[in-house]
């Protein structure tokens, strides 16, 4: 059976119908079109599907797609105004912060809930911000370094 | 085929539920179950009740409605005692998702929420009005939880400790809390609780007993933490073997009851 779910996707408003007991990740990507968030495990371990509700992270292959009624979803499909990039996106390209990119999307968003809540977050903080998302290419060193080089970038700004 | 039932109050919630339904919390075990195709289930019954998500006092005790989840115990003022708890269940994600009744019901190696609350003695409130004392909860675990009753601990007398292999987020080789309260200067009615060190959390009344009435110092401690496995034959799972659970929770208990820091 499928129902209808109205909700503000990156700022527009958005109404799919779902099937039942679908996730907001396959929603998100077969239903609305926005291949951003990905798919790695199905089971809340990899945090690459990362999306913010309400400007809070939550791994979107856990939610039940019905619960976004009403509520504003932000992907990294989002971040950028037209052609400038967020910030966030401009330091892990110049930090070399993305190798295969698997990760990257959903390192963004919980970067970006970080620093909307903290904008100039300690080492420490940014570690425990990504704690729930692998990376299996960089070590973690240069995603944590682009991070805080995007809260200086915007504390100048 | 999966059916999905809102309803506007848990009451009417509890109501529809049967051995097919499963009630949705913030729906981290449940999902998950639902990607991979498990079939013992067919309906999710949930809700869009506000009062499940409310903190409140009540006399001299707090109310905390089962949805309510790990991060706005992390937020709260009121719930401070609990925020160790709180900040020890998965990433950032998962802890503005995962509610405190999913964290009663989570199948080992989970239910770190759960030790805590357990030494807390706190008072499952079912969705009906009957309450039941946390521990005879976890023996039959059914039913639609409303929310759970905690009387606030003095001092220092609550600690937690969770031990895992990777830091900060990391599934418990074991997690383990301890309310210990005092009468004239020495131990007396402590409580002590265990996660993933049996099928679900529990009560270690052994050691219990071996700290009714000695002071808290090494010497005083001792009996107990070599009862600390006693009455228990922890689990093998792919993050610890049993033996290795046993052998290593006498010094965790050690640094839990004298506030030792692990590194
Ligand atoms: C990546 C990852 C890491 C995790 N790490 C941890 C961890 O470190 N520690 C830990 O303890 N857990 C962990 N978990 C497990 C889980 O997230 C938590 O236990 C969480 O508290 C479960 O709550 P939920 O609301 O998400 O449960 P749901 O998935 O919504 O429900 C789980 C079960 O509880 C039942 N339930 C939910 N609400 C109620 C209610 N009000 N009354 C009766 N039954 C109810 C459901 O029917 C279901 O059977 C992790 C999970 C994931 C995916
Ligand atoms: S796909 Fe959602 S956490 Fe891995
Ligand atoms: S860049 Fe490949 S997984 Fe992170």
């Amino acid at each position: 059976m499928k129902s209808p779910v109205t909700f503000t996707l990156n700022g527009s408003e958005s109404a799919v119908f779902v099937d039942s007991g679908a996730n907001l990740l396959d929603v998100l990507r077969r239903g609305c079109g926005d291949l951003s968030p990905k798919y790695g495990c199905g089971q809340g371990s990899c945090g690459a599907c990362t999306v913010l509700i309400d400007g809070e992270p939550h791994v979107s292959c856990l939610v039940l797609a019905e619960t976004v009624a009403g509520r504003s979803v932000e992907t990294t499909g989002g971040l950028a105004s037209g052609p400038d990039l967020h910030p966030l996106q401009r330091a892990f390209i110049d930090g070399f912060a993305a190798q295969c990119g698997y990760c990257t999307p959903g390192m963004l968003m919980a970067a970006k809930a970080l620093l909307d809540r903290n904008p100039s977050p300690t080492r420490s903080e940014v570690e425990e911000a990504i704690s729930g998302n692998l990376c299996r290419c960089t070590g973690y060193e240069p995603i944590i370094d682009a991070i805080l080089e995007a809260a200086k970038q915007r504390g100048a700004a | 085929m999966l059916e999905v039932e809102t309803y506007p109050t848990v009451g009417e919630a509890a109501n529809a539920m049967d051995d097919q339904a499963r009630f949705l919390g913030g729906g981290t075990l449940i999902m998950n179950r639902v990607n991979y195709g498990d079939r013992r289930f067919n309906r999710i019954v949930r809700t869009t009740d506000a009062s499940l998500s409310e903190i409140r006092a009540e006399g001299d005790r707090l109310e905390v409605g089962a949805g309510v989840t790990m991060a706005s115990i992390m937020a709260s003022r009121d719930l401070e005692f609990l925020s160790s708890a709180a900040r020890a269940v998965g990433g950032p994600a998962i802890r503005n998702m995962a509610s405190v009744g999913g964290n009663l019901m989570a199948p080992h190696p989970y239910g770190d929420m759960a030790v805590a609350l357990l030494a807390l003695d706190a008072v499952v409130r079912m969705v009906r009005g009957e309450e039941l004392s946390l521990e005879d909860f976890l023996a039959r675990r059914n039913g639609v939880v409303r929310s759970l009753l905690i009387r606030r601990p003095q001092g220092d007398e609550f600690r937690f400790r969770k031990v895992s292999r990777v830091k900060p987020k990391g599934v418990s080789v074991m997690s383990m809390a301890a309310h210990l309260t005092r009468s004239a200067g020495r131990l007396s009615g402590v409580r002590i609780a265990y996660g993933a060190m049996a099928p679900t959390p529990v009560r270690v009344r052994a050691v219990e007993n071996a700290l009714e009435g000695v002071s808290l110092d090494h010497a005083g401690i001792a009996a107990a933490l070599s009862a600390a496995t006693e009455g228990l034959d922890p689990p093998d799972d792919p993050i610890a073997s049993g033996w290795y659970r046993r052998e290593v929770a006498p010094v965790h208990l050690r640094r839990l009851l004298l506030g030792e820091d692990a590194r």
